[in-house]
């Protein structure tokens, strides 16, 4: 159990000293996991969120930066030395032995008195009901079964620092897979664990985690709550990848208070008079917009779809050459193809070269 | 249930039964029609019944004699290229390199020798193996050894086993190497992460892994060893005395030495069928470890 702290960490798969930006895998990073945390690493295929894990676990050595461990530097220690459990995407169990020699394996190489093992592996056993197939062989067990015997291999070892969790639900059947989940939540409630899980899919990153941290393109744009991500994404990018449907991101002109968009002028919450230099965009969640009646002094655009969700209807709303999803509200039915959009001012936020802006709220407006 | 009478699958099925009919069922007949009688040449054959069969498994009839010494020496062989080549071919799949330009270089060199014609390499290790002009003959006589694989029992069959073993273990480590490759990575970074040591790694993920290769590379090695002829012929011709004569050896020598085809018949038939039950149980044994290796779905 501890602490992990990123110091200025970056890899790049390429060897060399003057390496173009672009050729780091994994840009330089600083954050701090804490102990018992639950995080989850969050972003699309070749993010480099797998390059950070196996950072983390000493599968592969970075670049440049450091990593410690509750303070001690780790960066130079090899996988065996680091107490690290990992899960992979697929199961990883060994062929030839029972579930209980798989989940002996880890202790035996240790070499720990076989009367600790076989205690050791009895509680773990019992913890993931893993106990009536204890001597079975692994093989014969299914997909779930075996990510259960790959995670019990980490649990073992009562001096694991983190469990890593790389995309572990990959293979599960579906209705096994929200199972499965609740059990890992289980267990890092009852164990008080740091896991660090990654994952391209919001739903189990965002049900999983406390702090989620989405990565794109090789950095880390923002680590917060789910509830952070979801009302204050800090880059475009946690906008639209988040959510679904995903956040508005239309180009605007910004000036104090309000903000010009497709001709349209749209009030604002905060005020924004020194605003970088940068491709100015505005960014609100379709939640908080609503299609309305037209109406003068509103936002008028063409409704071109309207998808069901179910308990929520979004609309495609097209305002001149931009397009906003849009909250349909209950009840109501459009009168032919004009319609009127409402913004939240509050909810709307203003973005930078896809970086948030801070505007100045003086005077607060709900 | 009607079920649509095509009868077209005839005309795309008999041309290769006649093939084979031709070139395999009729010239079988031919050997087990001479296996059952007994000729004096001029075509008059006469009824011989199992009498061939009889004198074959007697070990104290000359026949017997000669089938049951060098079917002992063509096992001997087989176990002896078995335990060499299956170790040694794990060994060169391990050290083998996993990327970079070096496999490809690596493939190429680890499949030369399995192009070379059988009388080819019997004449290579040949002429590498004469104490006056082969660089091996000749450089083991001048460190002290006195090699001649002529006269010496030991000589020839050390020759003929590390012949084999030089031809085919190529063989067993390029089909253990792609058992290993077929790995992911993600076996050995588990392996690493429970602290597993690199035998702890060989014998958990490695050989289990290369199980089913291996099974193939044991029944090939055991059948081509089994049948081999070309190159101890070509080396030893048999020599010294009967020490590498094998059974393809004997056999040729009756056959077409001595023109006993009734005697010839029966025993490329018992031959045949050694051959036949060993690759059954093989394929049975094969079959069995995979099924028990098939996960149960459901069964959690």
């Amino acid at each position: 159990m501890a602490r992990i702290d990123l110091v200025d960490l970056a890899h790049s798969y390429l060897v060399g000293d003057d390496l173009p930006p672009q050729a780091y895998a994994l840009k330089p990073v600083s954050m701090t996991w804490r102990q018992g945390g639950a995080y989850a690493l969050l972003g699309p295929s070749g993010c480099g969120k797998t390059t950070l894990l196996n950072i983390i676990s000493g599968i592969v050595t970075p670049s440049r930066g450091k990593i410690l461990f509750d303070g001690r530097d780790v960066t130079e220690l090899s996988t065996r030395d680091r107490n690290i459990a990992q899960v992979f995407q697929f199961p990883v169990i060994y062929d030839t032995m029972t579930v209980r020699e798989n989940l002996a394996f880890p202790l035996k190489n240790r070499g720990v008195p076989k009367a600790d093992i076989a205690k050791r592996v009895a509680e773990i056993a019992d913890l993931l009901d893993l106990t009536p197939n204890l001597n079975r062989k692994a093989t014969r067990l299914t997909a779930d079964a075996k990510q259960k015997i790959s995670l019990g291999r980490g649990l073992v070892r009562n001096d694991v620092a983190a469990i890593l969790f790389d995309e572990p639900l990959t293979v599960i059947d579906p209705h096994l897979k929200w199972e499965l989940r609740s059990k890992l939540k289980a267990l890092h409630r009852a164990l008080d664990l740091t896991m660090i899980y990654v994952t391209h899919d919001q739903t189990e990153a965002l049900t999983f985690a406390d702090t989620v941290v989405v990565m794109h393109d090789g950095r880390v744009v923002q680590s917060g709550t789910p509830e952070e991500l979801f009302e204050r994404p800090a880059h475009t990018f946690v906008g639209y990848f988040i959510g679904s449907p995903g956040m508005n991101v239309v180009p605007a002109e910004v000036k104090g208070r309000e903000a010009l968009v497709a001709g349209h002028r749209v009030p604002l919450a905060r005020s924004y008079d020194k605003l970088p230099a940068g491709k100015i965009e505005i960014g609100v969640r379709p939640e908080f917009v609503h299609v309305a009646a037209s109406a003068p002094g509103l936002v008028t655009g063409r409704i071109e779809r309207i998808d069901d969700l179910g308990r929520i209807r979004f609309a495609s709303v097209r305002v001149g050459d931009v397009k906003f999803a849009a909250r349909v509200p209950d009840g109501f039915s459009p009168s032919g193809d004009e319609v009127a959009l409402r913004f939240e001012p509050s909810r709307i936020h203003v973005y930078a070269d896809s970086e948030i802006v801070e505007g100045s709220s003086l005077e607060q407006v709900a | 249930m009607d079920k649509v009478v095509n009868q077209k699958a005839w005309f795309l099925v008999l041309p290769v039964f006649a093939i084979v009919a031709f070139s395999a069922i009729l010239p079988l007949m031919t050997v087990v029609n001479y296996s059952v009688q007994d000729t004096f040449g001029n075509n008059q054959f006469f009824w011989n019944g199992v009498g061939w069969f009889k004198e074959l498994l007697d070990p104290s009839s000359d026949l017997g004699g000669r089938f049951f010494a060098s079917l002992w020496r063509n096992l001997a062989f087989s176990a002896i290229i078995l335990a060499i080549e299956v170790p040694l071919g794990i060994v060169v799949a391990l050290a083998m390199p996993r990327h970079g330009w070096s496999v490809a270089f690596c493939l190429v060199i680890m499949a030369l020798p399995l192009l070379i014609p059988w009388n080819v390499v019997g004449t290579i290790w040949q002429i590498f193996g004469r104490p006056d002009i082969g660089l091996m003959g000749y450089t083991l006589n001048h460190l002290g050894f006195n090699y001649n694989y002529v006269s010496n029992e030991f000589d020839a069959w050390a020759t003929v086993v590390v012949m084999d073993v030089w031809h085919w273990t190529s063989l067993v480590a390029l089909l253990c190497y792609a058992g290993l490759k077929s790995i992911p990575d993600a076996y050995y970074q588990a392996a690493q992460i429970d602290g597993a040591s690199r035998w702890a790694v060989f014998k958990a993920i490695q050989l289990p892994k290369m199980h089913r290769v291996l099974l193939i590379a044991v029944l090939l090695r055991f059948m081509d060893s089994f049948m081999i002829y070309t190159e101890p012929f070509v080396v030893t011709g048999g020599g010294p005395g009967n020490s590498t004569t094998f059974i393809s050896i004997e056999l040729v020598k009756i056959a077409l030495g001595q023109f006993d085809l009734g005697k010839a018949a029966a025993l490329s038939i018992v031959y045949n069928l050694i051959i036949i039950i060993v690759c059954w149980v093989f394929y049975t044994v094969m079959t069995n470890a995979g099924a028990e290796r098939r996960p149960a779905e459901g069964s959690v």
